[in-house]
């Protein structure tokens, strides 16, 4: 059974982190929004297993509050 | 003001050219006594080639500058004899750690790879990288150092070179086939031949604060985003020779350069950061704003760009001077091969396109590093600031945060000066790569490979070969020697036995083989800035013979017959 790999999986980290911050760069942040919605739909399907959506989930919905009240303010 | 360095005073010295009575000509003059100009003399002075070194000032870098020092740097520094005393000044870390506001997120150790001579990089101010270079300089007679010799002005022509140079005693004029210009980012020559150095604006400022520190303090890098000392901004503490730490403040584009600089601003940024009992002496100060930028073509006529006045990065991931001396290693050996006629002048434009390529390469990885500590508008700040807090937990979210990556060699991936391969490796390395060094045993003990490269082509042969490879070598070395070309052949034998004869040496560990997945009969061509520029599994004097004029520009200068 295969489980959410939270290893180092990118074949370029850096490539990948540039490309996303530029993807961002000149949009607006409703745009940027619309954006990460289409971008989590891709890359969800691409995984396609539920369970390990799941996992990702369960992860992502931890956000520390810390954090969320940083952003907010 | 620097407690802990005395900057050497180099006197100055009328030169015989001075009182000439008709300009003196050289066949090369370097302006600028920093890192690249001393290593292109160096270089130059290898390879038999006299040059005349030009600088406006009487000692090495005011200030500690550039601190990281790769291990490429290291191993191009021990090709010219200057290596040893750097590594012996310099401070090396293995403990990196990263913090997240309060708290630290994670640590790396950069426990080196072993079985190499030079480790990854040093700590090591500039002043004493450029004292050493120096030092190696005076002890080769075919450099000529002049100090406080200012040139005034340059002119090229497709034939040569022009240098009017300003001295106490007055002017003087020079002449020389290649003018190798290294006067730094601003370079003033550039400017005068209305050249131009092109990029990107960081709008933003750091304030670099370098310390002495009067307690024991861990020799570890420590890098926080988002610092409770230093809120919304980065901040970097970095060891460096004699107790001195580099504290490096992310300011924002806003901060007044003038005020940032005074020591009353300075003191309380870093009791907040150390604590008020910590006790420490300021050594230096500065703020600095940076710049991505480079010359269309570091080559105009005759006169050649190198250093940061031909390409220019942000210092984080130390690419400035190590980049620089990659630059000078690539092209001291094709101008000596050109000024020595082994080569067609046009060698000199892969200077240009394989610096082009190391050169944008560097400027990616800074401007990388930068963009991920300034992030651009609020959804990359979230993005950055997520992966920041995943990294606590998750090593995949760790090899996205970039506070600066270890400069690494270029590969001269597509160039012209290469053979491709035709047979089938399994080995990082490939046509372009710089070598990687291993330890080797010769009949004089144990030795490193790469002090057994460099300087002219090498053919690195593996096992003992039969009496068919061995005259095809043969054919290969004599018929190179006909047209004035050296190459020799280093044989590499599994034998672990000392008594290796000159021109062998042993790889009794394996490591060697390893390395560059070397099979009984595999040979490489290794050009004299020991960059690998063909290979095969089977010796073929003839394809070796084609492949060491393609690395010499053959393929350039004339159209191969179908």
């Amino acid at each position: 059974m295969s489980r959410l790999i939270t290893d180092n999986n990118f074949t370029d980290p850096d490539a990948f982190y540039a490309a996303l911050a530029n993807l961002y760069r000149d949009r607006s942040e409703t745009e940027n929004e619309v954006v990460n919605a289409r971008l989590i739909l891709l890359l969800a399907n691409q995984v396609g297993d539920q369970r390990i959506l799941q996992e990702a989930l369960s992860i992502a919905g931890q956000a520390t509050t810390q954090d969320t009240q940083h952003h907010v303010s | 003001m620097v407690s802990t360095y005395t900057n050497p005073e180099y006197p100055y010295r009328k030169s015989p050219d001075q009182s000439a009575a008709s300009p003196v000509h050289h066949p090369v003059i370097i302006i600028g006594g920093g890192p690249a100009g001393l290593a292109a003399a160096m270089d130059l002075a290898l390879h038999g080639v006299a040059s005349v070194v030009l600088d406006d000032n009487n000692t090495v870098s005011v200030g500690s500058r550039a601190i990281c020092i790769a291990k490429r740097t290291l191993e191009i520094c021990d090709r010219y004899g200057c290596a040893e005393p750097m590594i012996n000044k310099g401070v090396t870390w293995n403990l990196g750690r990263v913090y997240f506001h309060e708290d630290q997120i994670y640590e790396f150790n950069l426990l080196p790879e072993s079985h190499h001579k030079v480790p990854a990089f040093i700590n090591l101010q500039q002043y004493y990288f450029e004292e050493y270079m120096v030092e190696r300089c005076m002890e080769m007679p075919l450099i000529d150092l002049r100090w406080l010799h200012k040139v005034a002005a340059v002119d090229s022509s497709t034939e040569q070179a022009t240098v009017v140079v300003d001295t106490e005693d007055g002017p003087y004029t020079m002449t020389c086939d290649y003018l190798l210009v290294a006067d730094g980012a601003n370079s003033p020559i550039r400017d005068s031949l209305g050249l131009e150095s092109k990029g990107q604006v960081f709008e933003d400022r750091f304030l670099i604060a370098d310390i002495v520190m009067k307690a024991d303090f861990p020799a570890e890098r420590r890098f926080w985003f988002d610092a409770p000392f230093h809120p919304g901004q980065s901040t970097l503490l970095h060891k460096q020779a004699d107790n001195v730490w580099r504290i490096d403040f992310q300011l924002g584009w806003d901060a007044d350069p003038e005020e940032e600089k005074k020591i009353e601003k300075i003191r309380p940024r870093i009791e907040a950061m150390l604590g008020k009992e910590t006790e420490w002496d300021l050594e230096w100060a500065s703020v600095y704003t940076f710049r991505c930028r480079k010359m269309d073509s570091f080559i105009h006529q005759r006169v050649l760009f190198m250093g940061d006045a031909a390409h220019q990065v942000s210092p984080f991931g130390a690419r400035g001077a190590n980049g620089a001396l990659q630059g000078v290693e690539n092209l001291c050996w094709k101008l000596a091969a050109v000024l020595k006629g082994h080569a067609a002048p046009s060698l000199l434009t892969t200077y240009d396109t394989e610096r082009q390529h190391g050169a944008s390469e560097n400027i990616l990885h800074s401007t990388r590093a930068t963009d991920f500590m300034t992030p651009k508008n609020r959804t990359t700040r979230i993005l950055r600031d997520t992966v920041l807090d995943l990294a606590r937990e998750f090593p995949f979210a760790r090899s996205l945060v970039n506070s600066g990556r270890l400069s690494t060699p270029c590969t001269y991936e597509d160039s012209q000066l290469n053979t491709a391969d035709s047979d089938v490796f399994s080995t990082a390395m490939r046509p372009g790569s710089a070598c990687i060094d291993a330890p080797v045993t010769t009949a004089e003990g144990p030795a490193w490979l790469l002090n057994k490269l460099g300087d002219r082509f090498v053919l690195l042969v593996y096992g003992d070969g039969d009496t068919e490879q061995q005259q095809a070598l043969a054919t290969a070395v004599r018929e190179l020697h006909t047209s004035g070309i050296r190459a020799d052949v280093l044989r590499v034998t599994r034998n672990t036995s000392p008594a290796a004869e000159p021109g062998e040496i042993g790889d009794p560990d394996g490591i060697l083989a390893q390395r560059y997945d070397m099979q009984p009969g595999t040979v490489y061509l290794i050009r004299p800035d020991q960059h690998v520029a063909a290979r095969w599994r089977k010796m073929d004097a003839e394809l070796v013979i084609k492949a060491v004029h393609k690395a010499l520009g053959a393929s350039m200068t004339q159209e191969q017959p179908a």
